[in-house]
């Protein structure tokens, strides 16, 4: 398969792209919600205009209503998300959440596929427990509880956690908290007793719970794929989710080297504009080229990750590595090279940093992916 | 099954049967490299069975059309070729400065005359070329370049010095950037083809800190080049005074071969192999290792994406730039932390163990990755250019 978009994914990107400048831009949603200090993060009208693009099911099979794309088509969108800084669940709901119930039952994609192809939901899902992503170990526990569970635990950095109507939550069903095995991934309802949010405002003005799970009685329904066999739906989840997170990320590192480089070509000091100066020249172009090959990887990871290659997993961490890397060069340079203006709160560049730091966060950063690669390398 | 999955399975088929066991084995050092020529000679049976099946079937260039000595495969096909080559690790049958730049050249400049003499006699390994392209005084600032041919009518008299012409000492013709109007800087330059085994023109290799001298000074001293060379050959690729347009047009393939977006080596993860090497790693060296590798896989994506969208006309066409660029600067990377891993052994000059100092050698020569064919801030002046559009750039 070339390494670059068919027809049909060209036309996606175009349109994804003019939607997203049109209705997702700065303005109008992340500034718009952020000073109103919205409990959301989000706008929920933005939701369901997503849902009549046919961007919310659009991972969903066509069976089951969607349109039955592939990660590549997700990262398209997610490109145009992060280029934007368009606040939304699409990452969470459509790709993690999405991604995990494709393993549910009938049922259980019966209950809630419907509400996310309509943008009538959000979903978001709970993998880390703790400050870092390390989702190896899962301390968070689900006993057996008549013909259900009993979840005790706690979640951090769940991502529009207390504005989702559902979460995706793994659990630990047996073993010990390091095991592979003994996984479960659970649907819990957003009205679960005993389910509590501490919802916060993070860097880039999302909105992230700690959630506390205190003896949450589950029916036997809310089981997503095996019991104790959760772990593969876990990783194909986690595999979508950084995919997802790096064309996102290219897209964050896209719309602040645009920005910057717009910049250099009308800021004037010393009688030039600054773009004449080959210090800056030289830096610019150097990020252009990280820019360009992040997005070559992200693309090849998703192409992979669709056409269900052994390398995926791999090739994933090393696309949500170079993203990291590529993407905070871009808005480190980015700052830097406004200058003043861009320490202001008016000018948007910070918001790019700032949104780049939370997506470095999210599902693993630089450091653990490109460990992850070097173990699955083999040293 | 499509044409093109036939064509896979007849090629596994064919190169099962013709690439021998040996020539599966990595390149070690030049002798396995066959480059052609009139005093080629093969360095064993092997080499020169796979070359010459290779011939008889057009693949020393398989994508260049049948007439010409190629395979005529579309882009497609010789993609599936290569990577069928590189999944069994075949060797290139025929490496030359002919198939990567003069051909290129030719067939877009070209005349058909030209075509059908030159790019068999390349493809058929019979020629070995070099090119004549910087002068002790015009390194990045090329077009500066001075050797001067002087118009006699029905030949040129050409006079002066090029420098860092690779292996010239071994090529037989030259292709040559020779001055031919003084008073034009851009459109004075001749791109001339002509035989080095001509009166005037001498040759000597410059040692370099590998050790080892690739490549060489060439004089040029009253040497007599005609304006052609039969029916419709003429002696120069384009026209008179206009070959600053090939030259430009070449770079662009240099930077495409020197980048490495073709794959190999210089795409590949290299932390596990260091690791069976060194044995235990420093925890910080294996971090700069994951840390590399996470670059180099990524630049093996960039490598694949830039020549899909170059069959297809998609990209930016100062995207060789960004490629020679980034895998000139990866390459010098790899060396280094190859001789961080390999410790004092690495260091070795001459020793048995290592080939004669090949891990040494091998990095001091990666030095001149960033330097040879456009320096990297040369690139970098391009791309802010080209395609970032700054001012002034």
């Amino acid at each position: 398969m070339p390494l670059y978009y068919d027809e049909d994914q060209a036309m996606l990107a175009e349109s994804a792209q003019q939607f997203m400048a049109e209705e997702g831009a700065i303005a109008k949603q992340l500034r718009h919600w952020r000073d109103r200090e919205c409990k959301d993060g989000f706008g929920h009208d933005l939701w369901k205009q997503f849902a009549e693009m046919g961007f919310t099911g659009m991972l969903v099979g066509e069976d089951d209503g969607g349109l039955g794309m592939g990660n590549v088509e997700a990262g398209i969108v997610l490109e145009q998300i992060g280029r934007n800084l368009t606040p939304s669940p699409f990452l969470s709901s459509s790709v993690l959440a999405a991604t995990a119930l494709k393993h549910g039952s009938d049922d259980v994609r019966g209950r809630w596929l419907p509400g996310l192809i309509e943008g009538e939901k959000v979903y978001s899902v709970a993998i880390d427990e703790g400050a870092k992503h390390r989702p190896e170990t899962i301390a968070c526990k689900a006993e057996k509880s008549g013909n259900g569970f009993r979840l005790s635990g706690k979640k951090d950095y769940v991502v529009y956690g207390a504005s989702s109507e559902m979460i995706v939550v793994a659990a630990r069903t047996s073993g010990s908290d390091s095991d592979a095995d003994g996984i479960t991934l659970f649907a819990v309802p957003q009205d679960a007793n005993g389910m509590s949010h501490d919802s916060v405002r993070l860097v880039d003005s999302s909105m992230a719970s700690h959630i506390t799970f205190d003896g949450v009685e589950l029916d036997g329904d809310a089981v997503i794929g095996e019991v104790d066999g959760g772990r593969e739906v876990l990783n194909a989840m986690l595999m979508a989710g950084r995919v997802g997170a790096a064309a996102e990320g290219v897209g964050v590192a896209q719309g602040a080297m645009e920005m910057t480089v717009d910049y250099l070509k009308q800021r004037k000091q010393f009688g030039k504009l600054i773009g004449e100066f080959q210090a800056l020249q030289h830096r610019a172009a150097h990020l252009y080229s990280e820019v360009e090959i992040a997005r070559a990887v992200t693309i090849k990871a998703a192409q992979l990750l669709d056409g269900g290659s052994e390398k995926a997993d791999l090739m994933a961490s090393v696309a949500k590595a170079k993203v990291a890397k590529a993407a905070g060069l871009a808005v480190k340079e980015g700052v830097q090279m406004h200058g003043g203006i861009g320490m202001t709160d008016e000018y948007d560049i910070g918001l790019y940093m700032k949104r780049d730091r939370a997506l470095q966060e999210f599902l693993g950063d630089q450091y653990y992916h490109a460990g992850r690669v070097a173990e699955m390398s083999g040293y | 099954m499509s044409d093109l999955e036939s064509f896979r399975a007849e090629t596994r088929e064919w190169l099962e049967a013709n690439c021998p066991p040996e020539m599966r084995e990595p390149v070690r050092d030049e002798g396995d490299v066959y480059w052609g020529g009139r005093n080629a000679k093969f360095k064993n049976d092997a080499q020169k069975a796979w070359f010459e099946a290779c011939r008889e079937k057009g693949y020393t260039v398989p994508e260049w059309p049948k007439e010409y000595g190629g395979a005529g495969l579309s882009a497609a096909e010789g993609k599936a070729l290569r990577q069928e080559m590189a999944r069994i690790g075949a060797r290139p049958p025929l490496s030359s400065f002919g198939i990567w730049m003069l051909g290129p050249a030719l067939l877009h400049f070209g005349t058909e005359g030209q075509k059908t003499k030159f790019l068999n006699e390349i493809a058929n390994g019979e020629i070995r070329w070099c090119q004549g392209y910087s002068e002790p005084g015009s390194g990045s600032d090329l077009v500066s370049m001075q050797t001067f041919g002087e118009d006699k009518g029905d030949h040129w008299i050409v006079n002066g010095q090029k420098i860092w012409t690779s292996y010239a000492d071994e090529a037989d013709w030259i292709f040559c950037l020779v001055r031919t109007d003084k008073q034009n800087k851009y459109q004075g330059i001749t791109f001339m083809l002509f035989d080095m085994a001509g009166t005037g023109v001498s040759t000597k290799p410059i040692k370099l800190i590998s050790g080892n001298s690739p490549f060489c000074e060439t004089f040029m001293d009253d040497v007599k080049v005609p304006k052609s060379y039969g029916d419709d050959i003429p002696a120069y690729v384009g026209e008179i005074n206009r070959g600053w347009d090939v030259a430009k047009y070449l770079l662009g393939h240099e930077r495409e071969m020197i980048s490495g977006a073709g794959g190999g080596d210089r795409t590949a993860a290299i932390g596990a192999a260091m690791k069976r090497n060194a044995g235990e790693l420093d925890p910080v060296l294996r971090a700069e290792l994951a840390q590399f590798d996470v670059d180099a896989l990524s630049y093996a994506a960039m490598g694949e994406k830039f020549l899909d969208e170059l069959k297809v006309g998609k990209g930016h066409p100062a995207q060789p730039n960004m490629m020679k660029y980034v895998g000139t600067e990866l390459n010098k990377r790899r060396h280094e932390l190859m001789m961080a891993a390999g410790g004092s052994r690495a260091l070795e000059w001459e020793s048995e163990e290592t080939s004669g100092g090949k891990p040494s050698r091998n990095w001091l020569r990666t030095k001149a990755n960033s330097i040879e064919g456009g320096t990297s801030e040369v690139m970098l002046n391009v791309i802010s250019k080209r395609i970032l559009d700054l001012p002034g750039a």
